[in-house]
């Protein structure tokens, strides 16, 4: 099966789907009337998106830089800083730390890079138990399912549905589908595990390089306890996500937890810079970054598709796309879902695997309009198209180039640049298609699936135009 | 994998060499008077259902006595700092005071099991989003408002700032970060089931901010 029809496949599996579909419409116009809540005032928010924008750019323009400084300064405050170009090395690197310090048990905090590194599998297969402790991804690897948004990872389940699978895995806590119930059991499920877990994985909202500075935004608190209980914290994060200066996050912070939750801040923001210090009494003895490309550094060669990687993983795009709130996350069978995940996938995976994903567009704008860091992803979507059936050529390092390009639409357009740009042949083809509008054939494949088919009309507009008096001038 | 270091800053450089200068700081300025600030902290607390309460300066030693028993609240954790000192010696008789003088390794599962509630001192607080900052240190370590099911936090009010950007450039933060700098804006949450609003998940269930003066 080819990448279109597996797509196509995903697609139907996921409108036949009605409680989903349902879960996303609810889940998705809330988040949508909450993030416009929170600016009241376009003026501000306009100022700071053009401020966050500022930000990040001059983090990628600067960025072999500002790794550099943001390594110095780590090491020098005691943590340890390891690169790896794939995700394979990246596991590596960690199930390494993990065996080294003999840790066999993982607690986890949200990290959607260690999803696209599948760092669970990984580790699992070596003897690692590693387990989620975000309520939503907890509950998904309970599931055995990858998440279906990148800031609400179970949104597809409902309530019920997450009351079975706790009933299934721990009978001895009775069964309920009382949402202030089943979080509690996850609590007390989840404590015994922070307070025992050798090591705590968690990701990075943001790095700074001035101050070797790693910050967290959550609400549950197991971003903190995964990052302070165990007494090893390695943390794993993409070469994009570094920012020059400390007095950069106040207004990177704002705008990302108002963007995705609707939230003026979260209940936890959590700057971590060093090691347990002697004096300190808790914390985690031994702290470690993994820096990740995989691919990033192709995609930041592009001065157009660079823009992608301004992306703070707000998740508006995704809540304001009309075609993700009709699908959810999991038929675009990719770890990003939605605009970002129709620009960020096919760039890190090759066109010729997942580029299909671009013609779950209508181009709306809806994505770009609300984006923090204004990344303008329905050009950037567009100009994926065009990389895909090789419209334009381009030195952009994507894999897969021109793999979606067909010998019958490529042969169909250059019909048609022939017959409307030549004055006679469009005529004649104008007298053609209204006088034999009746062999027009019923049918055009997927089109006609839920349209009906257009037919020609009998008179073409600048015939009708001509009867009615106007002139050719 | 050093090779892979230097390979991935190697290709970032290959990219065309520029560089740009740095945004300008974004320091919005609201001009909030102290009531003002503080009844936007108030507020702001009280949406995501923080308990607040002012109270004179030298008041709260007595309003946890009364209030503690009273929740049973009786495993009482504080630091080893002025205001965990002078709690330990004046508070009541029916409380079990403790200090955090151990290292974790030492009594991890007594402070996940038996603790009730974690009192500790704050660096100040942020009007606009109902913020309180922490820097945790030696004589308040980091679990303490994180482990115990409750947190009660004390704040000066004349510690509030506008904002976060203000916090940081008045108190000078990027010379001296802390080993772990936090804000905290309420009780732990989630709204991962049905995007329905649930208090308590990892950290503490309750948060309750003492303004003081």
């Amino acid at each position: 099966m080819n990448q279109t029809e597996a797509f196509s496949q995903r697609i139907d599996k996921a409108l036949h789907n009605e409680q989903a579909r349902k879960n996303f419409r609810t889940t998705m116009s809330g988040l949508m009337s909450k993030r416009a809540e929170q600016f009241p005032d376009n003026e501000e928010l306009q100022q700071i998106r053009d401020q966050a924008r500022a930000i990040r750019s001059h983090s990628l323009t600067n960025l072999p830089d500002l790794l550099e400084k943001l390594e110095r300064q780590l090491v020098k405050n005691g943590i340890q800083v390891h690169w790896a170009e794939t995700a394979e090395q990246a596991n590596e690197i960690i199930y390494q730390i993990l065996k080294t310090a003999k840790a066999k048990s993982l607690v986890k905090g949200k990290s959607m890079v260690s999803e696209e590194t599948e760092m669970n599998h990984y580790l699992e297969k070596r003897g690692i138990e590693v387990l989620e402790s975000d309520l939503g991804e907890f509950i998904i690897q309970l599931a055995h399912e990858p998440p279906s948004h990148i800031v609400a990872p179970a949104i597809h389940k409902n309530r019920q549905e997450v009351a079975e699978l706790f009933h299934k895995f721990f009978p001895e806590l009775g069964y309920t589908e009382d949402i202030d119930k089943m979080t509690l059991m996850a609590r007390q499920i989840l404590r015994e595990k922070f307070e025992k877990a050798d090591a705590g994985i968690s990701g990075v909202n943001f790095a700074v390089a001035e101050t070797g500075t790693l910050c967290l935004v959550e609400n549950e608190g197991n971003g903190r306890l995964s990052t302070t209980s165990p007494n090893i914290h390695i943390a794993i994060t993409g070469i994009e996500k570094v920012v020059e200066k400390l007095s950069d996050i106040p207004p990177l912070l704002s705008i990302l937890t108002r963007s995705a939750t609707g939230q003026p801040v979260t209940t936890y923001f959590n700057m971590i810079s060093r090691p347990r210090q002697s004096g300190e009494k808790d914390g985690p003895q031994a702290v470690h970054l993994v820096l990740l490309d995989n691919r990033r550094s192709r995609i930041r060669m592009d001065e157009e598709l660079l823009d992608t990687l301004r992306c703070i993983r707000c998740g508006a795009c995704i809540n304001h796309c009309p075609v993700y709130v009709q699908l959810g996350g999991h038929a675009y069978g990719t770890v990003y879902p939605g605009p970002i995940g129709t620009v960020l996938e096919p760039q890190r995976m090759g066109l010729d695997k997942i580029g299909t994903l671009t013609s779950a567009c209508s181009m709306c704008g809806a994505c770009g309009e609300v984006c923090p860091v204004r990344i303008p992803l329905p050009k950037l979507i567009n100009r994926l198209r065009a990389e895909s059936v090789n419209a334009e050529r381009s030195d952009a390092q994507i894999q897969g180039k021109g793999s979606l390009r067909k010998l019958t639409e490529m042969n169909g357009w250059k019909i048609w640049k022939i017959i409307y740009s030549n004055a006679l042949f469009y005529k004649g083809f104008c007298w053609f298609a209204t006088r034999f509008r009746f062999i027009t054939p019923p049918g055009i494949s997927a089109w006609t699936n839920y349209r009906t088919a257009p037919k020609p009309a009998a008179r073409s507009l600048s015939e009708l135009a001509r009867q009615e008096g106007f002139e050719d001038e | 994998m050093s090779k892979s270091r230097e390979n991935i800053l190697n290709y970032l450089r290959k990219q065309r060499s520029s560089v740009s200068e740095s945004p300008d700081v974004y320091l919005p300025v609201h001009n909030w008077s102290q009531q003002e600030k503080t009844s936007r902290f108030i507020e702001c607390m009280q949406a995501v259902r923080s308990e607040v309460h002012q109270l004179k300066d030298g008041d709260w030693i007595s309003w946890l006595n009364k209030e503690l028993p009273e929740r049973n609240l009786h495993n009482v954790l504080v630091g080893q700092n002025e205001t965990g000192e002078k709690f330990c010696q004046q508070a009541t008789s029916s409380l079990k005071v403790q200090q955090y003088e151990k290292h974790i390794e030492l009594w991890k599962h007594e402070l996940f099991q038996k603790i009730d509630v974690g009192i500790t001192t704050t660096r100040g607080g942020i009007a606009e989003t109902g913020s309180l900052i922490l820097w945790p240190d030696n004589d308040e370590p980091r679990l303490m408002s994180l482990v115990p099911p409750v947190h009660i936090a004390l704040l000066e009010a004349g510690h509030l700032y506008e904002t976060f950007a203000q916090a940081i450039h008045e108190q000078n933060w990027s010379s001296q970060m802390p080993t772990n700098a936090l804000l905290i804006s309420g009780p732990s949450k989630t709204a991962d089931i049905e995007q329905t609003l649930a208090y308590g998940i990892h950290g503490p269930k309750q948060l309750i901010v003492l303004i003081l003066g």
